[in-house]
């Protein structure tokens, strides 16, 4: 990371499913490097041996005691916030050829 | 009793019980008062004044027959939009969400409403919890009420004014990265982080899942001690949730414990970028603890600058992921122009996404893409050890930690909003709370010459919440601060 860093936008829009003007991304290019070039400071730490830290507490999984049905939303509850949907089911555009 | 709306919660809830006054009365002053001043503040995205009257004569009910709840009930709290309220709407001042409306209660809300609370209102916030100022709402820019030409601070920025304002008798706000307690300093009230997962997450629109957590605005550490009561404990419905230890009867212990205390003073938070009134406003504070009898010792967090970039590192790729929920399908903006699966995901999300998520995503998206991951991802969430060993290692020695909340004073609209690296160095003193799950609080501490509030922040041990608390409270109550209120 020690030449000056760039995002590919185009990759990496597309990864995250985002479609941008040009202008937009004329205006995000500029301001990630920025940022990016910021995050450099954390090179200069010495983490050998260091153990990730992915949450505040230890987390571990947690089991359920066997599966409890409890009350559930009627379909058209949950329907009604869907763009579009039709006999309580989500209408999406054709997916399959 | 035409200031009802700026009393407190205990002052409210001794009225409540001798009978001087009502949750009725209470909560329609609370809403003329909206009506009178949010046209100026606009830190409501939407009201229910229906709604949360008839809460408010189910709770005059409820004690007219012997029955009232605690210190709670009847008491008007405002809700930022990114929690949800049952049958309100639910938008996190996005596009993506317009017409989204929740069929649930957060559990914050379901504890809130089990201690008789008056839900009342949705909170202006920047999209998606994204930035330190509220300019990034897509509906309203929120006005700090000290003086409208400023910003109120963000993510919470609608939760800060409104309390300021006196639109609310609390409110509640999220903080993954300061959202609370910057806010709350630049608008001049009370603001708290708790220890991570001592509040449910559940209901709460997830941003940064390692670092979200709801907390209480309030007009003083009190009030926020007993909403934290309320709110607390473990949730099957949050994995991430943890059961209470230690001391929890925040608001009697507070009284209770008087110090003297054992104080940390982080060298690192008084350095370059500090505003030289806020720098001398905080020594002010320290120099009166120590005038009380506290011992106060200079502490080393040496990690402390790197927290801003491990911060962005963690949040925007935490972000990345969870903001993938929003394509288009179930629950959110649907392009029109969408004509297959990936114009569907790529156009709705285009359109319902405003800027600032769109940079957070693309930068979370980059630092866990394939080549990538450990120079940055992998690399940040080690340097996030190494702060959490620095405050392990400084609260061996201290009770708590006192820092300037936010290093500046509210600054004008518009100044940061083209330059995203000076923004996110507004969060500076509070990240690195987040990144190590402690709890923290920002009490008012005083003004700047041209009349702008300025926060103290006491940092707490990991569920040391009654300590922080009471090492805030005796501060808050030595000084008038917080009894002050903006003209409008």
């Amino acid at each position: 990371m020690s030449e000056t860093p760039h995002i590919d936008i185009d990759y990496v829009a597309n990864l995250a499913r985002l479609d941008m003007t040009d202008a937009e991304k004329a205006k995000l290019g500029t301001q990630l490097d920025d940022i990016l070039g910021y995050f450099d400071k954390l090179n200069a730490v010495d983490v050998d041996g260091v153990e990730p830290m992915a949450h505040a507490h230890r987390v571990f999984n947690v089991w359920r005691e066997g599966d409890q049905p409890g009350e559930t939303y009627a379909p058209e509850v949950l329907t009604k916030m869907a763009p579009e949907s039709r006999d309580n089911q989500v209408v999406v555009p054709k997916v399959v050829e | 009793m035409s200031d009802l709306h700026f009393k407190t919660i205990s002052e409210l809830a001794a009225m409540l019980a001798a009978g001087e006054t009502t949750s009725v009365e209470i909560t329609q002053a609370v809403i003329d008062r909206t009506a009178a001043v949010d046209a100026q503040v606009k830190a409501f995205l939407s009201t229910d004044a229906e709604d949360a009257l008839a809460q408010a004569k189910a709770s005059d009910e409820r004690r007219a027959a012997g029955e009232a709840l605690g210190p709670l009930d009847g008491i008007p709290i405002g809700i930022k939009d990114t929690l949800a309220v049952k049958d309100q709407p639910l938008r996190c001042a996005s596009k993506m969400l317009e017409n989204y409306v929740s069929p649930y209660d957060a559990t914050c809300i379901v504890k809130l409403r089990e201690a008789g609370a008056v839900i009342w209102g949705r909170l202006n916030m920047d999209e998606f919890a994204m930035g330190s100022s509220t300019e990034n709402s897509a509906y309203q820019t929120t006005a700090n009420p000290w003086n409208l030409e400023t910003i109120p601070g963000g993510s919470s920025g609608g939760s800060a004014a409104a309390m300021a304002a006196g639109e609310a008798i609390a409110t509640l706000g999220t903080d993954t990265g300061g959202s609370i307690r910057q806010p709350a300093a630049l608008c001049g009230v009370v603001g708290m982080k708790p220890t991570y997962g001592l509040i449910s997450r559940y209901g709460l629109v997830a941003f940064a899942s390692s670092l979200d957590q709801v907390g209480p605005f309030a007009r003083t550490v009190e009030d926020a001690a007993i909403l934290m009561e309320a709110m607390l404990g473990k949730d099957d419905l949050d994995s991430t949730s943890i059961a209470p230890q230690g001391e929890t009867n925040y608001a009697a212990a507070l009284k209770e414990k008087k110090g003297p205390w054992k104080l940390g003073v982080p060298q690192e938070f008084f350095g370059e970028g500090i505003d030289p009134e806020v720098k001398a406003n905080i020594e002010k504070a320290i120099d009166w603890y120590k005038s009380q009898g506290c011992e106060i010792v200079d502490i080393s967090l040496p990690h402390s600058e790197l927290a801003v970039p491990v911060y962005y590192i963690v949040a925007t790729a935490e972000a990345s992921s969870n903001l993938a929920r929003f394509d288009g399908v179930r629950y959110s903006h649907r392009s029109e122009e969408a004509k297959d699966a990936m114009t569907l995901f790529t156009k709705s999300r285009g359109e319902g996404f405003g800027d600032e998520v769109k940079r957070r995503i693309i930068l979370g998206t980059y630092v866990l893409s394939s080549g990538y991951y450990d120079a940055y991802y992998l690399r940040a969430q080690k340097v996030r050890r190494l702060i959490l060993s620095d405050f392990e290692k400084a609260f061996e020695q201290v009770d708590a930690i006192l820092t300037p909340t936010s290093p500046t004073p509210a600054f004008k609209r518009g100044e940061r909003a083209d330059d995203p690296l000076a923004m996110y160095l507004s969060d500076v003193y509070t990240i690195s709370v987040n990144l190590a799950g402690l709890p923290a609080i920002s009490v008012p501490s005083g003004f700047t010459k041209s009349g702008l509030p300025i926060g103290l922040q006491v940092i707490g041990k990991a569920f040391g919440e009654a300590d922080m608390f009471a090492v805030a409270n005796a501060f808050e109550k030595a000084h008038d601060y917080a009894q002050q209120t903006p003209t409008l």
